[in-house]
């Protein structure tokens, strides 16, 4: 089974597989890698992203990645009211919010499945475009064009938002806010809205990797749980709120799930990716890139 | 003060909800007492409505639906007695349905049961029906009564024989020359009963197997997989998974390609069968042989098919479930004349003289001829195997039409012959 | 504290009593199959709440325990056709083990990591069992009962019984640890972990103890799980809803108090139970997704921390 070619493409298609769950993470490395909200209905609302952009492609015939864009702002509005009512009702009451956050969010995720169900029904769902079912040659390989969009995507993505976070007021004053409260206030902004801003932000990227993940696979209103695992397995091997850190630690995964899909018993794929994680929480807690100890 | 107030409102919400639960609970058995004159004849089921089964189940139950309409309205059974189902979600999960079934069986006294669709729920409630000398008519689930051996089981899906899924599409595959076998199948419950017995079949018959690996559920991406099976050359790649995978399984193969070696591709693909996934994949079809139980083929049609599908097409909108319905429907309405014709021909509940007519005649359906062996599966095996010629992309309509899927096997259904190698049949 | 012990133990045995007449009495099954699920929501979150209420450890992985109580059971009766209390036992000392390496990982994760990485070895022990062929890996397999010991007539109601005095275990343990030392210290752990260590609370060996407790009830809970099914699927064993719905029901009832899970799992637990033949659709995560929102809004200290408020108020009012 072994053999250089292969192991040389598994890993060419780890990389940008890495990258495609690179960007579906991204948004919960601000969420929760930077706000410390336990968001575990990040991939919920990924998964109705996904959903909003195939009522677009499948009604107005808008091409995925357009449609990502277009559902941005309201993804954004979304977040900000999200927000919003996670301050008023944890936030603001004080410490120990994290398990009836973790709660609350499971709440939401299961309206929106219930929701998405209600109105698309219970059949797996895809889009198209003409980047969807192609590959570009490359000698040997062969690499499927909608695995290059998400490279293109994530990366994109990934630079866009580091250089929005250390360019910009907002985005040092989401650094800020993240490292030390207190200090924020100080300096006399807002920390609530620099927090609410933040994580609309973070909802807002949902749009396009909810584009995403509809382009690289169909998908079905009970998709998210497959994703709780992997974002937040991403995000913390990362290291809270390393942008950078998230895409790399992404494709460590992808590459590792690749090479042993392809030369090892592809059935142990998830416990590999798993144990890892464990490994690197038992030996290096804050993450690979953390900010802190 | 504005959080006192909050709290008695849910306190009272809470109650409310009970005494409606209570109240719904009650109300089978104050409609047994109402009616006891021309009481209906109750069947009962659970059927996956949310959860990865969900599709499937809301469109077998459909069938059913059309069926208890149909019998309805041409005036019920047993001298005017109408047929009412009692149905509740599973979940599409095996731990929910003992407890319902021991709902139907003891609270609602429901006069027969049908069970879920598929498998894993079905599996926890046949030791308890086998104990209770109840008659159960399975639904599409896969060899669950083997090690059970209840006699009074009966499965309206037309697998056959356990083995015959494999030795069919290994013998179209060897047919066209092919001398190996490459076996991909998902980590899943099903998938994994065909995996193993194409190994079984492929070994038995000196067919070396030069690929078998078993994905986890929810691989995102097939391409690497794909690369790894085509550079063992195999003739015959036999795949068995399930509908988001059949989808990844196919873009990557189409992307990448499969090789000028490959004779036949498919098999045991589940998905493939759904009006979503076809639309969605389209011209990626093509040349695909896979598993199917009825398509619109000249050879299909029976008496009453055609009615039914024109109600299935026109309700299945409504329903929000497969536009098409060829899988699963068509053998949710079957369930239902195999119970007709029993109980018009023993004219009474007794389950076990249900039984013992169900196993001793062939039973005209709009699937076709039914026939059950001792152990309620059927006689013969009636699963097609069926090639995807000329498949258009994004158009579901094209499916209705005879000749989108040639039939291969069996042969008193055959509508056409095989095309290969696989590379030949996907232009 | 005393007299409390003595109501707790007539109560406790009244139950149980109440119970053994009931599989004596009530010859229909269907009260038996669902209450079997209640009694199993019940000791699962007052199992789960040794650890996610009094120390504040949020375990991700109740389905992992459960499933592996499952899957132990599994292989004990088809290797060696072990009798019913065998199976419990084997799964609480697994149980106990997976979760002193449970507690290993304390050692260096809290809050959040810590729930992740129950999840993450959720995943890991789920393949695991998937690959394992002997207990029907993917495939699932099917088990038969043995015959049932009297004086029960039928298996089911055995079961019942079983999971009842499983649940009368389970609160017993969770109610000492509440009053005793153990639950002050773990409760001192929860608030601060750094400043309990700094005035002398064990805090590593409390926090083992939590983890090996917790556990070992998971596990056992599981154990007749196998029998009541008399089928096992990893997909079914280690489903995300055990461990989602026993954070529910311990959030709903509030972990305050060592009744407080039971309270929110007999409330959830039902509800759910009636929802299933009822609504029977997708209402019924619908109904579970707003309990979760409205109750985690409503009342962050569950039903427990509402009945406080209102004695509290009451009192204030008398004065």
């Amino acid at each position: 089974m072994f053999s250089l070619d292969l192991l040389l493409d598994a890993v060419v298609i780890g990389v940008l597989l890495g990258c495609f769950y690179g960007a579906v993470s991204l948004g919960l490395s601000v969420s929760f890698g930077l706000l410390d909200v336990p968001h575990v209905a990040h991939p919920a609302f990924l998964v109705l992203a996904s959903y909003a952009v195939y009522f677009l492609n499948e009604n107005y015939a808008v091409d995925p990645l357009v449609a990502g864009l277009l559902i941005t702002p309201i993804f954004l509005l979304l977040g900000l009211a999200v927000y919003r009512l996670y301050y008023e009702t944890f936030e603001k009451r004080g410490s120990d919010a994290s398990v009836r956050g973790i709660a609350f969010f499971f709440g939401i995720a299961f309206i929106i499945e219930v929701v998405i169900i209600l109105q698309f029904g219970v059949d797996q769902r895809s889009v198209t475009a003409t980047y969807i079912g192609k590959a570009w040659r490359l000698g040997d390989i062969r690499i499927p064009y909608r695995l290059l969009v998400a490279f293109a995507v994530a990366t994109a993505l990934t630079m866009l938002l580091t250089l929005y976070l250390s360019r910009t007021f907002m985005g040092r004053a989401i650094r800020a806010v993240a490292q030390d409260q207190e200090a924020l206030r100080l300096m006399g902004a807002n920390p609530i809205k620099v927090k609410q801003w933040a994580f609309g932000i973070a909802t807002a990227v949902l749009g396009i990797a909810g584009a995403l993940l509809i382009i690289v696979a169909p998908v079905d209103p009970t998709l998210d749980r497959a994703y709780i695992g992997r974002t937040f397995c991403i995000v913390v091997m990362a290291g809270l709120g390393s942008l950078g850190g998230t895409l790399v630690a992404a494709i460590i995964l992808g590459v590792a799930e690749s090479i042993v899909l392809t030369l090892f018993g592809a059935s142990w794929a998830p416990a590999i990716s798993f144990a890892m994680l464990l490994g690197i929480l038992a030996v290096r807690p804050q993450g690979l890139f953390g900010r802190r100890s | 003060m504005s959080k006192k107030s909050i709290k008695p409102r849910s306190i009272s919400r809470r109650r409310l909800l009970a005494t409606v639960g209570a109240a719904l609970a009650a109300s089978p058995l104050g409609a047994n007492l109402l009616h006891a004159q021309q009481a209906p004849i109750k069947i009962g089921m659970s059927m996956p409505q949310t959860g990865g089964l969900a599709g499937g189940g809301k469109a077998s139950l459909l069938g059913i639906e059309i069926w208890r309409d149909d019998v309805n309205a041409k005036g019920g059974l047993l001298g005017g007695r109408k047929v009412e189902l009692v149905v509740y979600d599973d979940k599409s999960s095996a731990s929910e349905t003992p407890a319902i079934y021991s709902k139907l069986i003891d609270i609602d006294k429901v006069d027969l049961l049908f069970a879920p669709y598929a498998t894993v729920p079905t599996a926890p409630i046949m030791p308890m029906v086998k104990q209770r000398g109840l008659l159960l008519i399975g639904n599409f689930s896969f060899q669950v009564n083997s090690k059970v051996g209840h006699d009074m089981w009966f499965n309206n899906a037309p697998w056959g024989p356990a083995d015959s899924w494999a030795t069919s599409y290994l013998d179209i595959g060897q047919k066209a020359g092919g001398r190996s076998m490459a076996l991909l199948s998902a980590d899943q419950e099903f998938a994994q009963n065909l995996a193993k017995t194409a190994r079984e079949v492929a070994t038995k018959r000196n067919l070396p197997i030069v690929f078998d690996q078993a994905y986890p559920p929810n691989t995102v991406e097939f391409s690497s997989i794909i690369r790894a099976l085509k550079a063992t050359k195999p003739d015959i790649v036999y795949v068995a998974s399930y509908p988001p995978d059949s989808t990844g399984i196919l873009r990557a193969v189409n992307e990448i390609g499969i090789g000028e070696s490959v004779k036949v591709f498919g098999g045991g693909m589940v998905g493939l069968q759904f009006g979503a996934v076809m639309e969605n994949m389209g011209s990626l079809l093509n040349g695909v042989v896979n598993f199917n139980t009825w398509l619109p083929e000249k050879s299909m049609y029976f008496e009453g098919t055609k009615e039914f599908f024109d109600k299935y097409t026109k309700r299945a909108v409504e329903a929000k479930v497969d536009p098409l319905g060829y899988y699963l429907a068509p053998f949710g309405y079957a369930s239902g004349q195999l119970t007709e014709r029993a109980i018009s021909a023993v004219e009474s509940l007794d389950q076990r003289a249900l039984a013992k007519y169900l196993r001793e005649n062939t039973h005209k359906t709009i699937v076709g001829p039914i026939a059950f062996s001792a152990d309620g599966e059927r006689k013969e095996t009636a699963v097609l195997q069926a090639q995807f010629r000329g498949v258009v992309d994004k158009n579901i309509e094209q499916f209705r039409s005879a000749g989108k899927q040639v039939i291969l096997f069996p042969d008193n259904l055959k509508s056409g012959e095989l095309v290969a190698p696989f590379e030949a049949a996907r232009t | 504290m005393k007299r409390d012990g003595i109501a707790f133990w007539t109560g406790a045995v009244v139950f149980l009593a109440a119970v053994l007449v009931m599989t004596q009495v009530v010859g229909n099954q269907y009260p038996f199959f669902a209450g079997y699920v209640i009694l199993q929501s019940i000791a699962l979150a007052v199992a789960w709440s040794i650890l996610g209420g009094y120390a504040g450890y949020v375990n991700f992985g109740t389905s992992a325990f459960y499933g592996v109580g499952v899957y132990a059971s599994v292989f004990l009766v088809s290797a060696f056709g072990a009798p019913l209390p065998v199976q419990i036992l084997t799964g609480a000392a697994i149980g106990a083990v997976m979760g002193l390496a449970l507690g290993l990982l304390t050692l260096r994760m809290q809050g959040i990591f810590f729930s992740i990485a129950t999840i993450a070895l959720t995943i890991v022990i789920e393949t695991t069992v998937t690959n394992w062929r002997y207990v029907g890996g993917a495939a699932g397999i099917q088990i038969q009962r043995p015959a049932v010991t009297p004086p029960f007539d039928s298996y089911v109601q055995m079961l019942f019984f079983v999971q009842a005095v499983l649940v009368v275990l389970a609160v017993a343990i969770s109610r000492y640890i509440h009053n005793s030392w153990i639950g002050r210290g773990l409760q001192a752990l929860r608030d601060d972990e750094l400043a309990a260590e700094c005035t002398g609370v064990p805090t590593l060996r409390l926090k083992l103890l939590a983890c090996v407790i917790s556990g070992a009830l998971m596990c056992a809970v599981g154990a007749p799980a196998a029998m009541y099914l008399q089928y096992a699927d990893p997909g079914s064993a280690f489903n995300l809803n055990y461990s989602v719905t026993t954070l529910a029901m311990s959030l709903i009832g509030g972990t305050a108090h060592w009744a407080g899970p039971i309270i929110g799992a007999i409330l959830l637990g039902t509800t759910q139970q009636v929802l299933t033949v009822t609504i029977s659709s997708e209402v019924n995560l619908l109904v579970l997704g707003l309990m979760l929102v409205l109750f985690v809004v409503g009342a962050p200290e569950g039903i427990v921390g509402l009945i406080y408020k209102l004695r509290g108020n009451q009192k204030e009012g008398e004065i």
